[in-house]
């Protein structure tokens, strides 16, 4: 009987505390839908949709529509999620599995560079990019992701590798496999679950990388959805209606890519992160 | 291994030696596989701290070339400079509060949310999602209006009777009001202790019932020791982090009202890219390493007396 009491009041315990922390979102839904008078009331759905919110906020920039900034930004995230897949995969297996000389040290560097502040590389950074004419492209958005994805990612994944028994390395070995065979032909298919979470976390931090593009991306032509979204709030007399109702759109991507994969989200992160 | 294979037969020698070989070939291959991230770290990562030390002392506006100007740009951070002082002492404030905040909160979700319960995955997907969108302008713009002098919070706490204040352009709450939105993206945080709870063997608390330990005691004396290490993570990255909360402040409240948010990145940010002063961002992006590192370094000292490793059967490292 207490089992079951207390079974009931983690439940509600639970629920409640969901609902707390969901309801700025499910707010946010009927919120996107209101009239600017409407806006200050808690109140989830308005008196009378205004479904216009949605249009107009579409074309609220004179010369673009959103379609074409959130063309710009999936075509950003396809070099950024093609970019730190492959190299992250093929970096990992390098610190995973090989022995070579200095592994030890720059296993350590890397694992360094995850607490480095970003501001510390940013303006040489920027002075590089610059020198090369690479300034407003996305060029200094995607190119990084190519040097292994970043040091998160490669630890994720050796992590990961660490975890494949080496046996069948071995196998594959007798069988007269070279390296870059094992790692064509036995790591690669077995790691494809922890690919697919790189995939995904990729794909959401640079969605919401807004730093990196607020610096580097100035012609309006050339803007993420993020930076529509900025243009959007720095107007004189902001359309709140509208502007909430497309900051919910730029979510949605990231949101569905979420529920697709959060199996994978959820082992990714048990499998991978930390173990051992 | 050499001693071994010295004994062996003739017959025997040759795949030792193949082995040798292929150990030479795995050295090649090794760097191979590494280069992608090595060409990077060279060309992305060292050779911008180097180039960023050296800038710190000169002037430097990118139209031309850098001028040396020795240790001024640091003297004029350190005794002239009222902002930098403002900002740093905000984003201490900012740090101070929302990092032991978050984890807190972490902790006690995780805790929660790490039982065998019909429908887990369920409230562990609510209670993530914030997090998931938290750190977009999307949400920025959501918690400007939410916390705006009209938004729908100040009605919420007029039933309570509590009058409302323009949350964000308020300078006493306006930083309280990011320090909240920080700690409502504790998801991955309390992904990583939910990861360490479910490492914590059954065994320990089932001998300490037998031994009669209450909950209470069962937490201070198993959870939270074996979750120790997973706690100094989530600290040491977390301070590390929010040192550099950017997007927030830019968007939410663009650093004011009269600088009370006005965040270390954020200054940085417009040295640099509005004023063109590189050389002047980049003193300041030093101060902001020697700050961060200065603590991590104190983070990991102080850890020998609380975060206990298992594996050495005690309290040292």
């Amino acid at each position: 009987m207490t089992a079951i009491r207390s079974k009931l009041s983690n439940h509600l315990l639970l629920t409640a505390f969901s609902l707390l922390m969901l309801y700025p979102v499910i707010w946010w839904a009927g919120a996107s839908l209101k009239k600017t008078e409407e806006l200050s009331l808690p109140t989830l759905w308005p008196s009378t949709p205004m479904w216009e919110n949605y249009s107009k906020g579409w074309n609220f920039s004179a010369d673009y529509t959103f379609a074409h900034f959130f063309g710009n930004t999936l075509l950003m995230e396809v070099g950024n999620v093609i970019g730190g897949v492959a190299t992250a995969a093929i970096v990992a297996y390098g610190f995973g599995r090989l022995s070579f000389k200095l592994r030890g040290f720059w296993f350590s560097i890397l694992l360094l560079t995850m607490m480095l502040p970003g501001q510390v590389t940013v303006v040489p950074q920027y002075i590089l990019f610059n020198k090369f004419g690479f300034t407003d492209s996305y060029v200094p958005l995607v190119l990084p992701h190519f040097f292994g994805g970043g040091a998160f990612f490669i630890f994720l994944l050796v992590q990961f590798i660490r975890g494949i028994p080496k046996d069948l390395d071995e196998a594959a070995t007798i069988d007269g496999a070279s390296v870059y065979g094992i790692f064509w032909r036995v790591i690669l298919p077995l790691l494809k679950p922890a690919l697919v979470t790189v995939a995904i976390f990729t794909f959401i931090w640079s969605w919401d990388d807004f730093f990196a593009q607020v610096l580097y991306l100035s012609s309006v032509d050339k803007f993420t959805v993020g930076l529509a979204l900025r243009m959007f709030i720095d107007q004189f007399d902001i359309q709140w209606g509208q502007l909430l109702a497309m900051s919910l759109l730029s979510i949605f991507p990231s949101v569905i890519i979420f529920f697709f994969a959060q199996k994978h989200f959820v082992e990714g992160i048990a499998t991978t992160g930390l173990k051992g | 291994m050499t001693a071994d294979t010295a004994t062996r037969t003739g017959t025997e020698m040759e795949p030792a030696a193949r082995k040798r070989t292929r150990t030479k070939g795995n050295q090649l291959a090794g760097y191979v596989f590494i280069s992608p991230w090595l060409i990077g770290f060279l060309l992305l990562t060292l050779w911008p701290i180097a180039q960023s030390f050296y800038l710190s002392f000169t002037d430097y506006s990118l139209l031309e070339d850098p001028v040396w100007t020795g240790t001024n740009n640091y003297t004029k951070i350190f005794t002239d400079d009222s902002t930098f002082t403002k900002s740093l002492s905000v984003t201490f404030m900012f740090v101070l509060f929302s990092v032991p905040l978050k984890l807190f909160f972490s902790l006690m979700v995780a805790l929660a949310l790490n039982k065998n319960l019909r429908g887990m995955n369920l409230y562990r997907t609510a209670i993530y999602f914030p997090s998931l969108i938290g750190g977009s302008i999307a949400v920025a713009a959501l918690w400007r209006n939410m916390f705006g002098i009209d938004g729908y919070i100040n009605n919420v706490l007029a039933w309570f009777g509590i009058e409302g204040v323009g949350w964000i352009s308020n300078p006493d709450t306006s930083l309280g009001t990011l320090i909240l939105l920080n700690t409502w993206q504790f998801g991955s945080t309390m992904v990583i202790f939910l990861a360490g709870l479910k490492q914590v063997p059954q065994e320990l608390y089932e001998s300490a019932s037998v031994d009669g330990a209450g909950k209470v005691r069962k937490f201070f004396s198993i959870t939270l020791p074996l979750l120790s290490p997973v706690m100094f993570f989530n600290l040491v990255l977390g301070i590390i982090g929010s040192f550099q909360t950017f997007t927030s402040a830019f968007i939410i409240t663009k650093g004011g009202p009269i600088n009370s948010t006005y965040m270390y990145a954020m200054f940085l940010y417009e040295k640099a890219f509005k004023h063109y002063q590189m050389g002047y961002a980049s003193a300041l992006a030093w101060i902001l390493l020697s700050i961060v590192a200065l603590l991590t370094l104190l983070n990991f000292m102080a850890s020998r007396y609380w975060v206990f490793y298992e594996s050495d059967g005690g309290k040292t490292k």
